[in-house]
């Protein structure tokens, strides 16, 4: 031991000597608020593995009766105890897709009106308003579609189809108002905000050298826009839609309210259907005996299952994009 | 007299087709710009839409009555959702107990702890809780609480309620905490305060507004929440007893009249669904004044 490591030591147990009741007092508190909130951490990790846990549990009898051909067969009959949840998986599938085919397009176009195109003045109101289309209630969206969007579809939306593109099996049968395609406009309608609050993000933090070196190079704002912004963007704005899929996939009243609910697949958009989530609501507090009850927990068990993996994609892809902007 | 004009792909183009590239190209940057108003346009309308119904709708059906009176039996006038305004005042009161506690203490340690693998873990997990959709947690709290407790009751939609509440308080609480610089941390500690003293009274107390607005939009949120109080509170028509009872809520009893057959039962829905949205409108409002220029991302 070399003579400055002697003071040192010196110097420290003086301290620590000193004022040894203090100072450990000091250390305790300290110990004991970080161990505090540590164990409310381990509560969190604890409570979600037993999430996990306990929705398979409820599961398991279901998939012990049926195995995996529970997901690929369409069956639901809770009278002749069969059960099989493809349709539910078909209609969650089926819904999303119409959601996203519809909220892409404008959640990304008013993602690129904040960051590109809107005056100074006009940016705050509509980003409140977007915001807010995120914070109005799902069963308020419900209550709304089946008053009045799903009449509008039915009246105007699905007679327009059906005479353009009758043809199409996607367009046949007859309007109802309720059905897939109308789940999948309230769908689209709520997680725009999702994805046009993240593809906002993405498009402020490319930096203007990019717009202005386009602009500069003699392109219009629309070529700048393209080249500058949705071309360096379009990872971000992947990560963006991903997400806003895992908002769809888990939706519940909203789609339960208009989507009519019956475990059918077919082609036509204009049929009712049923999504997994949908059925859980609709069923779960009436099921009737334990083999009922299982078969929806192991939907739901799916339905988690998937939207976990969904939103770790998102995440990822999220996280990867902002940490290499910031780098 | 004209001079004669050189021949470029430009002016050869003009010739052929009647019109410059350059014209096309502009004329395709308005138009695309167009749609891209078209589009945010879009993005807004259906709220509009939805605030114009509600009100219209929702504003004949709200009276005294509404706030005071249990549901009618169908047929009878008059009537009203005290029961379940009371019982979601009630729930997502004590889900604000449980979770706002749970969600401020965890920011914080995301906040000043927030290195290493652990607190790596559980930011992630914290972020993938915000994302579990809200009926399996009602269907987790069936499985732990309904079936051990042999019933609905207003206590198992609270804590499903708090479940859903935790990560965005905690969310929120590490982004604000966050924004508090290091050299107030140091200075607190260099003055011999301890750090859970330090973090209590200095940093958590200086960013008290923008925490508060954390909770505000999480109650918001819970407020409105359906799914998860299906198979957890239930619902009731009447009062309940006591919180181990099935509870009526004002999101569930708008759901069950919605998709009743009968048109009174309807204005009611309207009429919650409007003190519904009045509720989440002016928390986003205060929010929003309440961050401005603060710089706080939003948790998503």
């Amino acid at each position: 031991m070399d003579s400055f490591s002697k003071i040192q030591m010196t110097v420290l147990s003086m301290f620590s000597t000193n004022g040894r009741g203090r100072r450990r007092e000091i250390h305790f508190a300290d110990r004991v608020f970080y161990y505090l909130l540590k164990a409310i951490g381990v509560g969190i990790l604890l409570l979600c593995a037993s999430l996990i846990i306990f929705l398979y549990k409820a599961a398991e009898p279901a998939i012990a009766e049926f195995g995996w051909d529970f997901f690929i067969t369409n069956e639901w009959d809770p009278e002749a105890q069969e059960y099989g949840a493809l349709a539910f998986i078909w209609g969650t599938v089926v819904s999303s897709f119409i959601a996203l085919l519809i909220s892409v397009p404008v959640s990304v176009g008013a993602a690129l009106f904040l960051t590109e195109l809107s005056p100074k003045w006009l940016k705050a109101p509509v980003g409140f308003l977007v915001e807010m289309l995120a914070a109005i209630p799902s069963v308020v969206y419900g209550l709304w579609g089946i008053f009045l969007l799903a009449p509008f579809v039915r009246d105007y939306i699905q007679p327009i189809l059906g005479n353009g593109f009758g043809f199409l099996p996607f367009f046949q049968g007859p309007p109802l108002g309720v059905g897939m395609l109308t789940a999948g406009i309230i769908l689209a309608i709520m997680i725009t905000p999702t994805i046009t609050a993240i593809s906002r993000e993405v498009f402020r933090s490319i930096p203007d050298l990019l717009r202005e070196g386009a602009l500069a190079l003699g392109a219009t704002r629309w070529e700048m826009i393209k080249v500058a912004v949705l071309k360096t963007g379009v990872s971000g704005i992947v990560g963006a839609v991903i997400l806003g899929l895992g908002r769809a996939l888990g939706e519940t009243m909203a789609v339960a309210m208009v989507i009519g609910n019956r475990a059918e697949i077919s082609l036509s958009v204009f049929e009712p259907a049923a999504t997994m989530a949908s059925v859980i609501a609709n069923e779960y507090a009436e099921a009737n005996d334990d083999i009922d009850l299982a078969s929806l927990a192991a939907v739901g068990f799916a339905l988690f299952f998937v939207s976990l993996i969904i939103n770790t994609i998102a995440r990822f892809i999220i996280w990867r994009v902002e940490s290499k902007s910031k780098g | 007299m004209v001079a004669a004009t050189p021949l470029t792909v430009t002016t050869a183009v003009k010739q052929e087709f009647g019109f410059r590239v350059s014209d096309f190209r502009r004329f395709r940057s308005t138009a695309m710009l167009a749609t891209i108003w078209g589009f945010s346009l879009a993005a807004i309308i259906p709220l509009l839409f939805v605030f114009y119904f509600v009100t219209s709708k929702g504003v004949g059906g709200l009276n005294w009555d509404f706030f005071t009176a249990l549901p009618a039996p169908v047929g009878q006038e008059g009537g009203g959702m005290a029961n379940a305004i009371w019982g979601s005042l009630m729930i997502v009161g004590m889900a604000a107990c449980i979770g706002v506690p749970v969600g401020v203490l965890t920011g914080v340690f995301l906040s000043e702890f927030g290195e290493g693998k652990f607190a790596a873990t559980l930011r992630f997990t914290v972020d993938l809780m915000t994302s579990v959709p809200s009926i399996i947690l009602g269907l987790f709290i069936y499985t732990i609480l309904v079936v051990p407790m042999n019933g609905f009751s207003a206590y198992a939609g609270a804590v499903a309620l708090a479940v859903i509440m935790f990560p965005i308080v905690a969310k929120t609480t590490e982004e604000v905490l966050k924004l508090i610089p290091d050299h107030i941390r140091e200075a607190g500690l260099a003055l011999g305060i301890p750090r859970w003293k330090v973090i209590i009274s200095i940093v958590l107390k200086g960013s008290v507004g923008p925490v508060a607005t954390g909770v505000i939009l999480a109650v918001a949120r819970v407020m409105g929440e359906t799914a998860p109080l299906l198979f957890t509170a239930f619902g009731n028509s009447f009062w309940s007893e006591s919180p181990s009872q099935p509870t009526a809520t004002l999101p569930v009893a708008i759901y069950q009249y919605a998709i009743s057959p009968f048109k009174q039962w309807h204005e009611q829905a309207w009429a919650g669904a409007l003190v519904l949205v009045m509720i989440v409108f002016f928390a986003n409002l205060i929010t929003r004044v309440i961050m401005r220029g603060s710089g706080v991302k939003r948790s998503r």
